[in-house]
């Protein structure tokens, strides 16, 4: 508590200075508030919103415009950027294969994440969400690898997964020997092991979202379909799997920007030397590797201005051809869907 | 922990279901401990290879411990270090979830029940806030760290997290506070409370639900964050639990059965913490993305 709340308690006070432009650029308040006045209101409202807004700009708005100036210069990351190269470090970026290979596995986890976890977290969320005893502890257990640590689980799995670890030597005691590999370091492999990791990890998460989505389908639909005596997976096909739609493709979202923006698992685990040999880079990988830890740091910005554009551009796609259905559909009545 | 489980309790009565569930279809305990065994199996094996010696590790590495040996567990736990690491986590948790706690709400309360020019762009600025991941800014987020002083300090954490908290904190508080009725305020008001009074009395406990979500949200995140103190902190005092499995492991790699004690250890808090909160982070979490 006592170093940060120190500093927290030390930024609350600058927004009286901040005030004097806060408050020009507030309008007079309705007049049917009480106490303080025009000047009273305007104090408070910089007040309340001044060290929120001081901190977020601080960190999050000036860093991300900084960015997009850095990148343009060839900079070590010390005094005032000088080497202004223009788009070089985007040139370089974009024709470097070790980047071209990172974004391809970016991709494929992208793609994979949604095919492996979908239909997994749709079997269990619908499979828990029975009633029936224990049902809240099962919950709960599933949920478990979600909230621990990365560092954790991948200091964990990476020892399970060495080629003398628990796995191979598990397999030598069952007779399965001869599947034995070399699970972290095969480049033929190693992607496979790092998406049954992921999915391992984040699995929890869909299922979670989706019962939270199963909640809410009105439970009047299931009594109706019963009594019109649809069989289970009649109900699920026409009631479960439309209704469940908006909250699959939310999960959907959420999945994609997160595996684009990989990164803790990965270094952790495959470290910034062997990943790019062992398959498993990805954009944030080769961003720490080829920029702070090169000591490029310009080069490191451009790169994750790359990232930002890409995610940006796969976000924007994705609401406008995706998430614009749910809309629609909330616009132009059921009609589409139905067919 | 009071406000918990009084707030807790109101949803158990809320729920229509009193009577006593169903034992239902053993396949789908059958499934449903299978998969449980799965997601626990790598977690058991972390925590019972703390047990084990060196020697019993490589020549079985997937035995059971034989005999059990609370040597592991005993050295890092008396040891200095990784205490070290649990206060250093702890104070950016605690800071970091009360500055995004209380920072948060003053904002949002101001966006959700003032009237003023460039509300909107307020509320758009924190909600575009969504759109910038740690992972994008962290280069120039350490330059800016670095050229206010703040390296390898607490400090350089601390505050970059509650900045990156605040837009989904916004996000999630602004409608619990718009939600409270104008009447309340006007009443108060009328019965001469102070706005202060009335934030106090009325405000807050009508919005707790938010503000604890928000707060363990804020204190998960916290605790398992890497990035950022990857870039920040390089200094071994200042390391926080993460960065300290992870130095350890490094470190102690021909001693593998300390280092699963050592990360055995470093995510006993996390459980806890998960056990005592579990209803409120998926309830959070739900509520986070149907909102």
């Amino acid at each position: 508590m006592s170093v940060g709340g120190q500093t927290a308690v030390r930024v609350n006070r600058p927004p009286e200075l901040v005030a004097e432009g806060e408050g020009g650029a507030t309008p007079p308040p309705p007049s049917r508030r009480r106490g303080g006045g025009r000047w009273g209101i305007r104090a408070e409202i910089a007040l309340l919103t001044g060290p929120a807004l001081l901190i977020f700009v601080g960190f999050v708005i000036v860093p991300i415009a900084a960015a997009a100036y850095y990148g343009f210069f060839s900079w070590q990351g010390y005094g005032q950027p000088t080497d202004f190269v223009g788009l070089r470090n985007y040139i370089t970026i974009l024709q470097d294969p070790g980047f071209h290979d990172a974004l391809l596995h970016n991709g494929v986890i992208v793609v994979l994440s949604l095919v492996l976890q979908a239909p997994i977290a749709i079997l269990l969320a619908l499979l828990l969400n029975r009633r029936m005893k224990g049902q809240s502890i099962i919950r709960v257990l599933i949920f478990v690898p979600y909230v621990i640590a990365e560092v954790v689980v991948g200091t964990g799995w990476s020892l399970i997964l060495q080629s003398d670890g628990a796995l191979n030597n598990f397999l030598d005691q069952i007779g399965l020997g001869a599947v034995r590999q070399d699970w972290l370091s095969d480049p033929s492999i190693a992607m496979g092991t790092l998406m049954a990791i992921l999915v391992w990890k984040y699995v929890g998460f869909a299922v979670i979202i989706l019962l939270a989505g199963l909640q809410g389908i009105p439970q009047e639909l299931y009594e109706a379909a019963a009594i019109d005596g649809a069989s289970y997976w009649q109900i699920q096909r026409r009631i479960t799997f439309p209704l469940l739609g908006p909250t699959i493709r939310i999960w959907a979202f959420l999945s994609i920007i997160g595996a684009l923006q990989l990164f803790d698992l990965v270094y952790i685990i495959w470290g910034q030397y062997i990943a790019p040999v062992a398959g498993t880079s990805t954009m944030a990988t080769y961003m720490v590797a080829n920029g702070r830890n090169a000591g490029s740091f310009g080069y490191g910005i451009a790169v994750a201005v790359v990232m930002f554009v890409i995610s940006l551009i796969v976000a924007l796609a994705y609401q406008r051809f995706v998430l614009s259905r749910d809309t629609a559909g909330a616009l132009t009545g059921k009609g589409r869907r139905r067919s | 922990m009071t406000a918990l489980t009084s707030t807790t309790t109101p949803i158990d009565e809320a729920r229509p279901s009193r009577e006593k569930l169903p034992w239902g279809n053993p396949a789908v305990y059958f499934v449903a401990l299978l998969v449980i065994a799965i997601m626990l199996a790598p977690i058991a094996y972390i925590i019972l290879g703390g047990f084990r010696t060196n020697s019993q590790i490589t020549v079985d590495p997937a035995g059971w411990p034989d005999p059990w040996n609370v040597g592991n567990y005993l050295d890092v736990l008396t040891g200095q270090r990784f205490w070290q690491q649990v206060g250093n986590s702890l104070i950016v948790g605690v800071a970091t979830t009360a500055g995004v706690v209380i920072l948060g709400l003053a904002a949002s309360y101001v966006i959700a029940r003032y009237r003023f020019r460039g509300q909107g762009v307020l509320y758009a600025l924190f909600a575009a806030g969504l759109m910038f991941p740690l992972t994008v800014a962290i280069t120039p987020l350490y330059i800016v760290v670095r050229d206010i002083g703040l390296m390898n300090s607490l400090g350089g954490v601390i505050l970059p997290q509650i900045a990156f908290a605040l837009p989904m904190t916004v996000i999630i508080l602004v409608p619990f506070l718009r939600a409270i009725p104008k009447d309340i305020e006007e009443a108060a008001a009328i019965d001469g409370a102070g706005r202060l009074a009335f934030f106090w009395r009325m405000v807050l406990p009508l919005s707790l639900l938010g503000v604890i979500t928000v707060g363990i949200l804020a204190f998960v995140q916290s605790w398992n964050s890497y990035l950022l103190p990857l870039f920040i902190l390089n200094n071994e005092a200042s390391f926080t639990l993460p960065l300290g499995v992870q130095a350890f492991s490094s470190q102690y790699s021909v001693d593998t059965a300390k280092v699963l004690a050592y990360t055995s250890l470093a995510m006993i808090p996390a459980l806890i913490f998960f056990s005592l909160f579990e209803r409120r982070i998926v309830g959070g979490l739900a509520g986070a993305v149907k909102g």
